[in-house]
């Protein structure tokens, strides 16, 4: 049982991770970005070629991939949200641009990075082994990172004045506005900052799963039901929302395990549940 | 309206004329038979996206029609092959089953919002294909194959439809089975919508509060709403079961849901007859660009991305905008 939560805690603190983006970049421009686990699977491609082809050092590969989608997240908010959200006359015309930017960076990684398997080698070998727990040094270390990342993030939304801005953007646009907050611009680094985390978390994981060019969409899917587990926009939610998914798929994975392959069903008939009774999630706000 | 009533009825006559005559001729004389199939496909798609634009006419965002669809599907399937049940009573019997499903879902999740229904309808698809897998009835990942295609429909021995099994070109059959359908699906949507429960749904779509307010019954009329669109969705489903003659808990997917609602961004959401188009240049274009193959997705997803920014508000918000300037 031990084994499970300690594997429940590490997933919990990757997805959380990935959560957090997502809800960032819906917090401050009401968008649903379908494009959230290909931007993961994108940030682990750059570690993979930066690490496990060039031999770089891995921090290098971790910071060459947050930087690249930090670009790639920025440029596409400028070029593309920006200029569908100021024409369009519904809000949901950015879902449909979400999910074209989805696809188009499926097709991108294909071409790039051909659909095998692909992993690197472990940044620190050894496991720790006691009685009743094994746990391999890098998830410890790779754990350990997401949740200093996890903290960083959430003192700078709490301290800075980007943050402090973004945070007003997220409650009310317009006031923000009125109060001299740049929106265009923080909407920008909002964008970038979200992309940047799926950029992080694919490298991190890219060290002990691999990556392949194909599991951008279910990533997608996991962090929209976190997100809605913990209610979307709020960060704290993202963050509960991260773990509470880790605990109930390792938990669900080891008790369910011997009716067969039920723990997804049975986590999303849960989920559904659930919503149903708290529409907007543990701490959203109502309306989403 | 745009157009008035005269002009209107030209244009459904032509689109009918075109449809099941001139279509019908060209592809038999050019013996591109193949097409019949890519364009039932086509008019089937069109017929659940047209249940998605009736969500999306109350403000909800429903990403689950690919769930009704394999749910339609699976249920015609099952009575024709276990219970030996007609197709011609599969058909409607999938879609009220479907219907029925809806407003058990329906009565708890349309109480969410905005993007919170969207990703449960979303949830919602992967649920029923992984029901699929779970429940015995279904036959698992195996699917369900060969299964006969329509049966002769008779009413007190005259033959309306001959059985399908001894005609030569079964894909021209489905082709008209198809459009028909796709027919009366959309003069069904555009009666509704301009009846006064599409006004009431108007009202849904502006503002559910100020509705329940003036004494709606939201609630029952989103369900409604809800429900047709996935009546729609399962027949869409059955029909495609006839047409390929087996299902598979990966028949529709969580993909399909996603591009339902893209033919209807596509097309537009203030048009009844957005799916429609939009169902049509999305599928046709993404079966066109095979020619191109390992940048078939490349390219239709930067075309779909220039799309967005030249005409947000959908391809048949063009019209709108001639009229206004003319």
């Amino acid at each position: 049982m031990e084994q499970v939560i300690v594997n429940g805690l590490y997933l919990g603190a990757q997805y959380a991770l990935i959560a957090l983006g997502l809800t960032l970049i819906f917090a401050l421009m009401n968008v649903l970005n379908f494009a959230h686990g290909q931007m993961y699977v994108l940030g682990a491609f750059v570690v993979y070629t930066i690490y496990g082809q060039l031999h770089m050092p891995f921090v290098v590969a971790l910071v060459a991939s947050a930087l690249t989608l930090a670009v790639l997240g920025g440029l596409i908010e400028r070029f593309l949200f920006r200029t569908v959200i100021k024409r369009s006359v519904r809000d949901e015309s950015t879902m449909l641009l979400a999910a074209a930017v989805a696809y188009f960076l499926d097709a991108v990684i294909l071409l790039l990075f051909g659909e095998k398997q692909r992993g690197v080698p472990k940044i620190i070998s050894g496991t720790f082994i006691s009685d009743n727990l094994i746990i391999p040094y890098d998830r410890v270390l790779v754990a350990g990172l997401a949740i200093v990342f996890i903290a960083t993030f959430v003192l700078m939304m709490q301290y800075t004045k980007p943050g402090r801005a973004m945070r007003a953007l997220a409650q009310d646009r317009v006031a923000a506005q009125l109060m001299g907050v740049n929106v265009e611009f923080y909407s920008l680094i909002g964008f970038a900052l979200g992309a940047l985390l799926a950029g992080l978390v694919g490298g991190l994981l890219v060290t002990i799963t691999g990556v392949n060019s194909g599991i951008g969409g279910p990533i997608s899917i996991k962090a929209f039901m976190m997100v809605m587990i913990g209610g979307a926009g709020v960060v704290g939610g993202a963050i509960a929302g991260g773990f509470i998914l880790g605990m109930m798929e390792s938990v669900g994975l080891s008790v369910l395990h011997a009716y067969g392959d039920i723990t997804y069903l049975v986590i999303f008939v849960a989920l559904i549940v659930f919503l149903s009774i708290r529409p907007n999630g543990l701490m959203g706000k109502p309306w989403g | 309206m745009l157009m008035s009533r005269s002009n209107s009825l030209t244009a459904v006559v032509v689109f009918l004329v075109v449809v099941l005559i001139i279509v019908p001729l060209a592809i038999s004389a050019t013996h591109r038979t193949d097409l019949f199939y890519t364009l039932s496909s086509v008019a089937l798609l069109a017929i659940a996206s047209g249940g998605v634009w009736l969500t999306f006419f109350i403000g909800r965002i429903n990403i689950g029609q690919g769930a009704f669809a394999l749910m339609g599907g699976y249920v015609s399937a099952i009575l024709i092959v276990t219970y030996g049940v007609s197709f011609w009573l599969s058909l409607p019997l999938a879609g009220l089953f479907c219907a029925g499903a809806s407003i058990l879902i329906g009565l708890p999740i349309l109480r969410l919002r905005g993007v919170y229904f969207a990703m449960v309808t979303l949830v919602l698809t992967e649920v029923v294909r992984l029901l699929t897998l779970a429940v015995p009835i279904t036959n698992g990942a195996k699917g369900m194959v060969s299964i006969p295609p329509p049966g002769e429909l008779s009413i007190f021995g005259l033959t309306l439809i001959p059985s399908f099994a001894t005609m030569s070109e079964r894909n021209e059959a489905f082709y008209f089975l198809s459009v028909i359908a796709m027919c009366l699906c959309f003069a069904a949507l555009y009666r509704l919508v301009q009846s006064r429960v599409g006004r009431l749904f108007v009202a849904l779509q502006q503002n559910e509060d100020l509705a329940s307010s003036m004494g709606l019954n939201v609630p029952a009329l989103r369900v409604l709403a809800y429900s047709i669109s996935s009546f729609l969705g399962g027949v869409c489903g059955a029909v495609f079961v006839a047409i390929t003659q087996s299902i598979y808990p990966s028949s529709f997917t969580i993909a399909d849901s996603v591009n339902f609602m893209l033919y209807c961004f596509l097309g537009g959401l203030g048009f009844v007859f957005g799916p429609m188009l939009g169902t049509l240049v999305l599928y046709f274009g993404w079966d066109l660009l095979f020619a191109t193959g390992e940048y078939q997705l490349l390219i239709y997803s930067g075309v779909l991305i220039l799309l967005m920014l030249a005409l947000p508000n959908g391809l048949l918000s063009l019209r709108k905008f001639n009229w206004r300037r003319s």
